[in-house]
């Protein structure tokens, strides 16, 4: 467990080893049909769903479990030149941007201190850190609410819900990047220190610049948490303001007799969350994988 | 998790000058022991100005948005109020008391508990036996790793919208299945019958999550060193007792995070809920989530939800400090 929380969670590929327990397979056979059941079980909802954009909604009644036919795409064309669902992902995008950057900003600089500087009182502020993990989101969403509408100012903006969730965000934010930036070896902040380099410059000249792949794991799990988030946008965005997800359930709820144009709409919704996903998985899994382990 | 970082941090590189270090106020390494008390000082000065520099800002978020909202909690929850306007009419335990004799809070804490039992007892054995099998040589493992993982990248709301589709009664493509092959589904649909409701929504939640827990076993199995596996091989023993013996014991740490996520996780759960059934019918999936979503929404009773918001928090706290105190200090002693 030592070991591992020293070692930045995103070197974790390098010690793969695929197949350790593959001398001892059985009967391979059963072990594809079982694999074969995983996927129809876990793809099958997926998969129907984004076919069934592809059908009307008296083939959708007339038989629930078949294939389009004949292939309609007039409620993907429906989604697509509808204004609505444009603005929502122009919310969820900008949402999850200033989410991203300020986690990852803010991370980044409250983690430097906490893993290279030595000071009284280190652990305490840390231990402060670790402590926000314990406050889930959904506790302080009411309070959050009524101070954001009515202190802040921030009622139905882009900042009111970014902001709570990049706080909601930076405790796990800083418990990941610690480690990390606490591995990068002592020669070279020596080094940098007899060049003649302040702290500040060493921060900015050699931290962050090999840093990179750390902060990019905590920025794609910031983005995707964002992405994804319900609660807090739903209390706080009306109208033009809402994001995607708000989006998929107001249709879904507006449009409940129109099957064919639901599952139109939430295929779409979750397209730019599964490319962007496919793309950055490896990053999301060592992410997990380094919470688990930090 | 706290003890695995204070322990990481206590071998570190990083603190080889030590906290002492700070402590004794020397400066950094190049300043040296000569360089006189005062240039010794405002140095430390700076030092301090910088980890404010840096620190502040993560501070500030934290303070602004948790902290100050966790107290806004506490001090709603003693009194009544709709939301407008000073907090007046300070009211004292009343909102926890009617809370705590409230059926339908009892209800959903009681949910919310069962989700958590269930979510663990359910995807343990399956997320582990699904992890033991990808993790073999065979055909298509990127793939279907990746595939396994879906679920767990779609919001909630979005896998909630397609599932509420899936579930419908008599249109909805399970019923059609279960009725081709001559089963009787539920009258008022799966999310509609009080004694099935819940299970249903179990039944999702273990879908979209069950992809976390295997990606997380796959990953603690990698850690596991090979030799062990080879020197299992040559003492001869069977595939099942190799795992049994080597494999599940090396998880037990993955397992009992893992674990702790998804007790925390099952204790907050509303996103789901809210589409698939808004905690009905008559409250039979209703959360502790929900319960305060809807009081301080729809019913306006600030006072009551900030209430219900803390004693969320105090039962997240208490399952919390349990969970490390009972089964990841284990991890502490043995495995480290």
């Amino acid at each position: 467990m030592t070991t591992s929380t020293q070692t930045p969670a995103v070197t974790q590929p390098a010690k793969r080893r695929r197949g350790s327990a593959g001398k001892f397979q059985g009967g391979n056979p059963v072990v594809y049909a079982i694999a074969f059941v995983v996927v129809c079980v876990t793809l099958g909802p997926v998969v129907y769903g984004v076919l069934g954009g592809f059908r009307s909604n008296g083939q959708l009644t007339q038989n629930p479990a078949a294939l389009p036919d004949p292939w309609i795409f007039s409620n993907y064309a429906g989604v697509v030149t509808n204004p609505s669902f444009w603005q929502y992902t122009l919310n969820s995008v900008i949402v999850a941007v200033i989410t991203t950057a300020i986690v990852v900003i803010f991370g980044v600089m409250a983690a430097y201190p906490l893993a290279r500087y030595a000071f009284k009182g280190r652990e305490a502020l840390f231990m402060l850190f670790v402590a926000g993990l314990l406050f889930p989101a959904t506790v302080a969403v009411i309070p959050l609410f009524i101070l954001l509408t009515q202190n802040f100012g921030l009622g139905n903006t882009w900042w009111g819900v970014a902001l709570p969730q990049a706080a909601f965000a930076l405790p796990m934010t800083v418990v990941i990047l610690r480690p990390f930036l606490q591995a990068l070896p002592q020669e070279l902040e020596e080094a940098a220190q007899l060049d003649g380099t302040s702290r500040i410059g060493f921060f900015w000249r050699i931290l962050i610049p090999l840093s990179g792949p750390g902060m990019v794991t905590v920025g794609v799990l910031a983005f995707v948490g964002s992405w994804n988030a319900y609660l807090l946008p739903l209390l706080l965005l009306q109208g033009d303001m809402k994001t995607l997800p708000l989006g998929v359930a107001d249709f879904s709820s507006e449009h409940s007799s129109d099957t064919a144009g639901v599952f139109a709409f939430t295929t779409l919704a979750m397209i730019p969350a599964l490319v962007f996903f496919l793309a950055m998985q490896k990053r999301i899994v060592n992410g997990l994988q380094g919470a688990v382990k930090g | 998790m706290a003890d695995d970082a204070a322990v990481a941090t206590d071998v570190s590189p990083a603190t080889s000058s030590g906290p002492a270090a700070g402590a004794t106020r020397k400066g950094r390494p190049a300043a040296g022991p000569s360089a006189g008390g005062r240039r010794a000082k405002r140095s430390e000065r700076r030092k301090y100005l910088e980890i404010a520099f840096f620190v502040a800002p993560a501070l500030a978020m934290l303070i602004l948005f948790i902290v100050w909202p966790v107290i806004t909690a506490v001090q709603m929850s003693a009194f009544r109020w709709n939301g407008r306007g000073p907090m007046v009419d300070f009211v004292g335990l009343s909102n926890y008391v009617s809370i705590l004799n409230n059926d339908v809070f009892i209800g959903s804490l009681m949910n919310n508990l069962l989700i958590v039992v269930l979510s663990i007892a359910i995807q343990l054995p399956l997320g582990l036996a699904i992890a033991l099998l990808l993790n073999r040589k065979m055909w298509g493992q990127g793939a279907l790793r990746t595939i396994i993982f879906v679920p767990y990248v779609l919001a909630e709301v979005v896998a909630g919208v397609i599932w509420f589709q899936l579930v419908q009664p008599q249109y909805g493509v399970i019923d059609t299945l279960l009725k081709s092959v001559g089963l009787e589904p539920p009258a008022q649909g799966w999310l509609g019958d009080m004694d099935l409701a819940l299970w249903t929504v179990v039944a999702i939640l273990t879908w979209k999550y069950l992809g976390l827990a295997v990606i997380l076993f796959l990953a603690g199995l990698q850690g596991v060193p090979e030799e062990l596996y080879e020197a299992a091989q040559l003492d001869g023993a069977s595939w099942w007792q190799v795992q049994r013996r080597i494999t599940v014991p090396l998880l037990g740490p993955t397992i009992r995070t893992w674990g702790f996520l998804s007790m925390i996780g099952s204790l907050q759960l509303f996103d789901m809920v809210w589409i698939l059934t808004k905690g009905g019918p008559a409250n039979a999936t209703s959360t502790m989530a929900i319960f305060l979503v809807n009081e301080g929404t729809r019913s306006n009773n600030f006072g009551i939800a900030g209430a219900a918001s803390v004693i969320l928090f105090l039962i997240a706290l208490v399952m919390a400090v349990l969970y490390q105190r009972l089964i990841l200090r284990r991890d502490a002693k043995g495995v480290a």
